[in-house]
Protein backbone atom coordinates (compact mmCIF):
# COMPACT_ATOMS: atom_id res chain seq x y z
CA UNK A 1 0.00 0.00 0.00
CA UNK A 2 2.80 2.36 1.20
CA UNK A 3 4.45 1.57 -2.14
CA UNK A 4 3.37 4.92 -5.54
CA UNK A 5 2.60 3.88 -8.57
CA UNK A 6 5.72 3.85 -10.68
CA UNK A 7 6.03 6.67 -13.25
CA UNK A 8 5.57 6.25 -17.17
CA UNK A 9 8.85 6.30 -18.76
CA UNK A 10 9.14 9.73 -20.75
CA UNK A 11 11.78 9.15 -22.63
CA UNK A 12 10.41 7.43 -25.81
CA UNK A 13 8.27 10.88 -25.70
CA UNK A 14 10.58 12.21 -28.06
CA UNK A 15 11.19 9.33 -30.61
CA UNK A 16 7.34 9.66 -30.85
CA UNK A 17 6.94 13.09 -31.34
CA UNK A 18 10.02 12.92 -34.24
CA UNK A 19 8.18 10.45 -36.03
CA UNK A 20 5.12 12.35 -36.42
CA UNK A 21 7.12 15.17 -37.51
CA UNK A 22 9.05 13.22 -39.89
CA UNK A 23 5.95 12.04 -41.54
CA UNK A 24 4.42 15.71 -41.83
CA UNK A 25 7.52 16.83 -43.53
CA UNK A 26 7.36 14.05 -45.96
CA UNK A 27 4.05 14.15 -47.14
CA UNK A 28 2.46 17.72 -46.89
CA UNK A 29 3.80 20.95 -48.78
CA UNK A 30 4.37 24.65 -48.44
CA UNK A 31 4.45 26.19 -51.62
CA UNK A 32 1.35 28.99 -51.82
CA UNK A 33 -0.07 27.94 -55.23
CA UNK A 34 0.04 31.10 -57.11
CA UNK A 35 -0.90 31.81 -60.81
CA UNK A 36 -2.70 34.12 -63.46
CA UNK A 37 -6.12 34.45 -62.82
CA UNK A 38 -8.44 34.37 -66.01
CA UNK A 39 -11.87 34.03 -67.04
CA UNK A 40 -13.09 31.66 -69.82
CA UNK A 41 -15.77 33.15 -71.98
CA UNK A 42 -19.04 31.37 -72.09
CA UNK A 43 -19.47 28.28 -73.99
CA UNK A 44 -21.74 28.93 -77.09
CA UNK A 45 -22.79 26.27 -79.57
CA UNK A 46 -21.39 27.42 -82.88
CA UNK A 47 -24.81 27.31 -84.68
CA UNK A 48 -25.70 30.28 -82.06
CA UNK A 49 -23.03 32.11 -82.62
CA UNK A 50 -24.75 35.91 -82.36
CA UNK A 51 -23.32 37.80 -85.60
CA UNK A 52 -24.80 41.16 -84.32
CA UNK A 53 -22.32 41.34 -81.94
CA UNK A 54 -19.33 43.15 -84.06
CA UNK A 55 -16.56 44.72 -82.75
CA UNK A 56 -14.91 47.69 -84.70
CA UNK A 57 -11.24 46.76 -86.48
CA UNK A 58 -9.81 50.08 -84.27
CA UNK A 59 -11.71 48.42 -80.89
CA UNK A 60 -9.70 45.94 -81.40
CA UNK A 61 -5.86 44.69 -80.19
CA UNK A 62 -5.04 41.79 -82.05
CA UNK A 63 -1.73 39.53 -80.72
CA UNK A 64 -0.72 36.78 -82.51
CA UNK A 65 1.58 34.39 -81.57
CA UNK A 66 2.62 32.08 -83.94
CA UNK A 67 4.63 28.78 -83.90
CA UNK A 68 8.15 30.35 -83.70
CA UNK A 69 7.01 31.99 -80.65
CA UNK A 70 7.07 35.10 -82.62
CA UNK A 71 4.47 38.37 -81.84
CA UNK A 72 2.36 39.84 -84.33
CA UNK A 73 0.72 42.86 -82.64
CA UNK A 74 -1.86 44.72 -84.73
CA UNK A 75 0.05 43.38 -87.92
CA UNK A 76 3.31 44.22 -86.66
CA UNK A 77 6.07 42.08 -85.50
CA UNK A 78 6.80 42.86 -81.81
CA UNK A 79 9.07 42.15 -78.78
CA UNK A 80 7.19 40.53 -75.68
CA UNK A 81 9.06 43.70 -73.83
CA UNK A 82 7.54 46.17 -75.90
CA UNK A 83 4.00 44.86 -75.60
CA UNK A 84 2.87 46.27 -71.88
CA UNK A 85 3.76 49.56 -73.29
CA UNK A 86 1.84 49.35 -76.11
CA UNK A 87 -0.93 48.11 -74.47
CA UNK A 88 -1.43 50.41 -71.96
CA UNK A 89 -1.64 52.56 -74.74
CA UNK A 90 -4.18 50.97 -76.68
CA UNK A 91 -6.38 51.03 -73.51
CA UNK A 92 -5.50 54.61 -72.24
CA UNK A 93 -5.62 55.80 -75.58
CA UNK A 94 -4.72 59.50 -73.59
CA UNK A 95 -4.96 61.59 -76.94
CA UNK A 96 -8.09 60.24 -78.09
CA UNK A 97 -5.88 58.80 -81.75
CA UNK A 98 -8.57 57.97 -84.28
CA UNK A 99 -7.04 54.67 -84.53
CA UNK A 100 -6.98 53.75 -81.01
CA UNK A 101 -10.22 52.28 -79.64
CA UNK A 102 -13.09 54.87 -78.86
CA UNK A 103 -14.17 55.84 -75.74
CA UNK A 104 -18.34 55.72 -74.13
CA UNK A 105 -19.49 57.92 -70.82
CA UNK A 106 -20.29 55.69 -68.41
CA UNK A 107 -21.31 56.54 -64.80
CA UNK A 108 -19.06 54.99 -62.13
CA UNK A 109 -19.15 55.72 -58.60
CA UNK A 110 -16.55 58.09 -57.16
CA UNK A 111 -15.89 59.33 -60.26
CA UNK A 112 -19.08 60.50 -61.94
CA UNK A 113 -19.27 60.72 -65.16
CA UNK A 114 -16.46 59.03 -66.97
CA UNK A 115 -14.82 57.92 -70.98
CA UNK A 116 -14.72 54.15 -70.17
CA UNK A 117 -12.97 52.37 -73.28
CA UNK A 118 -14.58 49.84 -75.62
CA UNK A 119 -11.07 48.61 -76.47
CA UNK A 120 -11.12 44.29 -76.41
CA UNK A 121 -7.51 42.92 -76.58
CA UNK A 122 -8.08 39.18 -78.43
CA UNK A 123 -4.92 37.16 -78.03
CA UNK A 124 -4.73 33.85 -80.57
CA UNK A 125 -2.24 31.77 -80.68
CA UNK A 126 -1.21 28.57 -83.19
CA UNK A 127 -1.48 25.13 -82.09
CA UNK A 128 2.06 24.83 -81.57
CA UNK A 129 3.36 27.67 -79.55
CA UNK A 130 4.60 27.07 -76.41
CA UNK A 131 2.66 27.70 -73.48
CA UNK A 132 5.77 29.52 -71.22
CA UNK A 133 5.20 31.92 -74.69
CA UNK A 134 1.66 31.99 -74.41
CA UNK A 135 1.76 32.73 -70.43
CA UNK A 136 4.50 35.62 -70.95
CA UNK A 137 2.51 37.54 -73.22
CA UNK A 138 -1.12 37.02 -70.79
CA UNK A 139 1.14 38.03 -68.32
CA UNK A 140 2.11 41.55 -70.07
CA UNK A 141 -1.41 41.74 -71.39
CA UNK A 142 -2.40 41.26 -67.99
CA UNK A 143 0.39 43.40 -66.52
CA UNK A 144 -0.80 46.10 -68.58
CA UNK A 145 -4.31 46.50 -67.51
CA UNK A 146 -3.28 46.31 -63.60
CA UNK A 147 -0.27 48.84 -64.33
CA UNK A 148 -3.34 51.40 -65.51
CA UNK A 149 -5.88 50.32 -62.77
CA UNK A 150 -2.77 51.02 -60.41
CA UNK A 151 -1.74 54.62 -61.50
CA UNK A 152 -5.46 55.52 -61.77
CA UNK A 153 -5.78 54.57 -57.33
CA UNK A 154 -2.62 56.53 -56.67
CA UNK A 155 -3.84 60.15 -58.81
CA UNK A 156 -7.41 59.66 -57.48
CA UNK A 157 -7.13 57.85 -53.96
CA UNK A 158 -4.10 58.14 -53.24
CA UNK A 159 -3.25 54.88 -52.20
CA UNK A 160 -2.33 51.36 -54.38
CA UNK A 161 -5.16 49.26 -56.07
CA UNK A 162 -3.94 46.65 -53.53
CA UNK A 163 -4.76 48.71 -50.39
CA UNK A 164 -8.48 50.41 -51.52
CA UNK A 165 -11.62 49.18 -50.67
CA UNK A 166 -13.43 46.64 -52.17
CA UNK A 167 -15.83 49.29 -53.63
CA UNK A 168 -13.15 51.55 -55.09
CA UNK A 169 -11.34 48.46 -56.66
CA UNK A 170 -14.56 48.01 -58.26
CA UNK A 171 -15.17 51.44 -59.56
CA UNK A 172 -11.42 51.05 -61.21
CA UNK A 173 -12.03 47.89 -62.58
CA UNK A 174 -14.98 49.53 -64.51
CA UNK A 175 -13.11 52.08 -65.80
CA UNK A 176 -10.63 49.34 -66.68
CA UNK A 177 -12.00 46.13 -67.51
CA UNK A 178 -9.89 42.98 -68.23
CA UNK A 179 -11.23 42.46 -71.50
CA UNK A 180 -8.70 40.00 -72.75
CA UNK A 181 -10.46 37.30 -75.02
CA UNK A 182 -8.69 34.02 -75.59
CA UNK A 183 -11.63 32.79 -77.90
CA UNK A 184 -11.63 34.70 -81.06
CA UNK A 185 -13.95 37.04 -81.22
CA UNK A 186 -15.28 38.17 -85.04
CA UNK A 187 -13.71 41.29 -86.08
CA UNK A 188 -15.60 43.47 -89.40
CA UNK A 189 -14.38 47.15 -89.91
CA UNK B 1 37.96 30.73 -3.87
CA UNK B 2 37.59 27.25 -2.48
CA UNK B 3 33.83 27.50 -2.36
CA UNK B 4 33.89 27.01 -6.61
CA UNK B 5 36.24 24.40 -6.51
CA UNK B 6 34.64 21.98 -4.42
CA UNK B 7 32.80 20.27 -7.25
CA UNK B 8 35.75 20.52 -9.64
CA UNK B 9 36.23 16.87 -9.66
CA UNK B 10 33.18 15.41 -10.53
CA UNK B 11 31.84 14.63 -13.76
CA UNK B 12 29.66 17.51 -15.64
CA UNK B 13 25.84 16.09 -14.97
CA UNK B 14 24.13 14.84 -17.78
CA UNK B 15 21.93 17.74 -20.15
CA UNK B 16 18.43 17.28 -19.08
CA UNK B 17 16.10 15.74 -21.97
CA UNK B 18 13.25 16.72 -20.22
CA UNK B 19 11.89 19.32 -22.38
CA UNK B 20 13.18 17.65 -26.07
CA UNK B 21 9.93 15.99 -26.46
CA UNK B 22 7.98 19.68 -25.88
CA UNK B 23 10.76 21.06 -28.63
CA UNK B 24 9.57 18.89 -31.03
CA UNK B 25 6.08 19.11 -30.90
CA UNK B 26 6.64 22.60 -31.04
CA UNK B 27 8.04 21.88 -34.84
CA UNK B 28 5.66 19.80 -35.58
CA UNK B 29 2.67 22.12 -34.84
CA UNK B 30 4.27 24.23 -36.62
CA UNK B 31 4.18 22.07 -39.84
CA UNK B 32 0.92 21.22 -39.45
CA UNK B 33 -0.54 24.35 -39.28
CA UNK B 34 1.43 26.18 -42.05
CA UNK B 35 1.47 23.17 -45.05
CA UNK B 36 -0.86 21.44 -46.81
CA UNK B 37 -1.48 17.82 -47.69
CA UNK B 38 -0.06 16.57 -51.23
CA UNK B 39 -3.14 16.18 -53.49
CA UNK B 40 -1.35 13.71 -55.57
CA UNK B 41 1.65 11.99 -56.98
CA UNK B 42 2.91 13.72 -60.08
CA UNK B 43 3.62 11.77 -63.10
CA UNK B 44 4.48 14.36 -65.05
CA UNK B 45 7.06 16.82 -65.09
CA UNK B 46 5.66 20.50 -64.89
CA UNK B 47 7.73 22.81 -64.53
CA UNK B 48 6.02 26.02 -64.70
CA UNK B 49 6.12 29.46 -66.46
CA UNK B 50 7.47 32.22 -65.15
CA UNK B 51 5.18 35.29 -64.26
CA UNK B 52 4.80 38.55 -62.34
CA UNK B 53 1.01 39.63 -62.44
CA UNK B 54 0.01 36.69 -59.83
CA UNK B 55 -2.78 36.01 -57.40
CA UNK B 56 -2.69 33.86 -55.22
CA UNK B 57 -5.14 30.83 -55.02
CA UNK B 58 -6.69 31.09 -51.44
CA UNK B 59 -9.35 28.43 -50.70
CA UNK B 60 -7.28 25.51 -51.39
CA UNK B 61 -10.24 23.49 -51.03
CA UNK B 62 -12.10 24.93 -54.12
CA UNK B 63 -9.37 24.42 -56.57
CA UNK B 64 -9.23 21.75 -58.62
CA UNK B 65 -5.79 20.65 -60.71
CA UNK B 66 -5.14 19.73 -64.15
CA UNK B 67 -1.82 18.71 -64.59
CA UNK B 68 -0.28 18.68 -67.88
CA UNK B 69 3.77 17.65 -68.93
CA UNK B 70 6.62 15.09 -70.28
CA UNK B 71 5.31 12.12 -68.32
CA UNK B 72 8.09 10.89 -65.80
CA UNK B 73 10.85 8.27 -67.42
CA UNK B 74 9.34 5.44 -65.56
CA UNK B 75 6.15 5.41 -67.55
CA UNK B 76 7.56 7.13 -71.40
CA UNK B 77 7.96 3.13 -72.28
CA UNK B 78 4.12 2.87 -71.53
CA UNK B 79 3.06 6.48 -72.85
CA UNK B 80 5.65 7.94 -74.98
CA UNK B 81 7.41 11.47 -74.48
CA UNK B 82 4.70 13.55 -75.94
CA UNK B 83 3.23 15.73 -73.15
CA UNK B 84 -0.12 14.44 -71.36
CA UNK B 85 -2.90 15.15 -68.69
CA UNK B 86 -2.84 13.99 -65.47
CA UNK B 87 -6.24 14.19 -63.43
CA UNK B 88 -6.11 13.10 -60.03
CA UNK B 89 -3.58 10.05 -60.23
CA UNK B 90 -4.05 8.87 -63.34
CA UNK B 91 -3.02 9.98 -67.19
CA UNK B 92 -5.97 10.93 -68.71
CA UNK B 93 -7.28 12.08 -72.30
CA UNK B 94 -9.42 15.46 -73.42
CA UNK B 95 -12.60 14.08 -73.30
CA UNK B 96 -11.78 13.15 -69.37
CA UNK B 97 -11.97 16.41 -68.27
CA UNK B 98 -15.39 17.32 -68.47
CA UNK B 99 -16.24 14.20 -66.22
CA UNK B 100 -13.77 15.52 -63.70
CA UNK B 101 -14.75 18.72 -63.60
CA UNK B 102 -18.31 17.43 -62.86
CA UNK B 103 -17.15 14.93 -60.67
CA UNK B 104 -15.06 17.38 -58.78
CA UNK B 105 -18.47 19.92 -58.55
CA UNK B 106 -20.00 16.79 -57.25
CA UNK B 107 -18.00 16.77 -54.00
CA UNK B 108 -18.10 20.55 -53.33
CA UNK B 109 -21.35 21.53 -51.45
CA UNK B 110 -24.27 23.52 -53.59
CA UNK B 111 -23.34 27.02 -52.11
CA UNK B 112 -19.55 26.15 -52.41
CA UNK B 113 -20.03 25.32 -56.36
CA UNK B 114 -19.81 29.06 -58.22
CA UNK B 115 -16.92 29.39 -56.71
CA UNK B 116 -14.68 26.91 -57.91
CA UNK B 117 -11.31 27.71 -59.19
CA UNK B 118 -9.81 25.01 -62.16
CA UNK B 119 -5.90 25.58 -61.78
CA UNK B 120 -4.04 24.56 -65.02
CA UNK B 121 -0.52 23.63 -64.11
CA UNK B 122 1.11 22.91 -67.21
CA UNK B 123 4.68 22.63 -68.15
CA UNK B 124 6.16 25.49 -69.72
CA UNK B 125 7.55 23.61 -72.93
CA UNK B 126 3.61 22.43 -73.56
CA UNK B 127 2.54 23.26 -77.31
CA UNK B 128 -1.01 24.99 -77.16
CA UNK B 129 -2.68 22.55 -79.04
CA UNK B 130 -3.77 20.38 -76.02
CA UNK B 131 -4.14 23.46 -73.89
CA UNK B 132 -6.27 25.11 -75.89
CA UNK B 133 -8.21 21.66 -76.44
CA UNK B 134 -8.75 21.51 -72.49
CA UNK B 135 -9.82 25.09 -72.51
CA UNK B 136 -12.72 23.99 -74.98
CA UNK B 137 -13.55 21.58 -72.59
CA UNK B 138 -13.80 23.44 -69.44
CA UNK B 139 -16.14 25.94 -71.18
CA UNK B 140 -18.35 22.86 -72.07
CA UNK B 141 -17.91 21.97 -68.61
CA UNK B 142 -18.93 25.79 -67.57
CA UNK B 143 -16.05 25.80 -65.47
CA UNK B 144 -14.90 29.40 -66.68
CA UNK B 145 -12.82 30.45 -63.70
CA UNK B 146 -9.19 29.24 -64.25
CA UNK B 147 -6.05 29.82 -62.94
CA UNK B 148 -2.73 29.64 -65.01
CA UNK B 149 -0.40 28.46 -62.63
CA UNK B 150 3.06 30.02 -62.72
CA UNK B 151 5.82 31.08 -60.17
CA UNK B 152 7.23 34.22 -58.84
CA UNK B 153 9.40 36.34 -61.78
CA UNK B 154 12.75 37.18 -60.06
CA UNK B 155 13.44 40.79 -62.19
CA UNK B 156 15.37 43.48 -62.02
Amino acid sequence: MSRKVPEIPSASLADIAFMLLIFFLVTTTMDVDSGLERRLPQWVDQDQIDDNTQIKERNIFVVLVNTNNDLLVEGEPFRIEDLREKTKEFMANPNNDVTLPEKELKEVPYFGEVEVTKGVISLQNALDTKYGTYIAVQNELVGAINDLREELAKSKFGKSYEQLDEDHQKAIREIYPSKISEAEPKKVD
Amino acid sequence: MSKFRKKGGKELPPISTASLPDIVFMLLFFFMVSTTMREVTLNVKVKLPEATELSKLEKKSLVSYIYVGEPLPQYQKVFGKAPRIQLNDQFADVSDVRDYITAEREARSEDEQPFMITSLKVDENTKMGIVSAIKQELRKAAALHINYSSRKKIQR
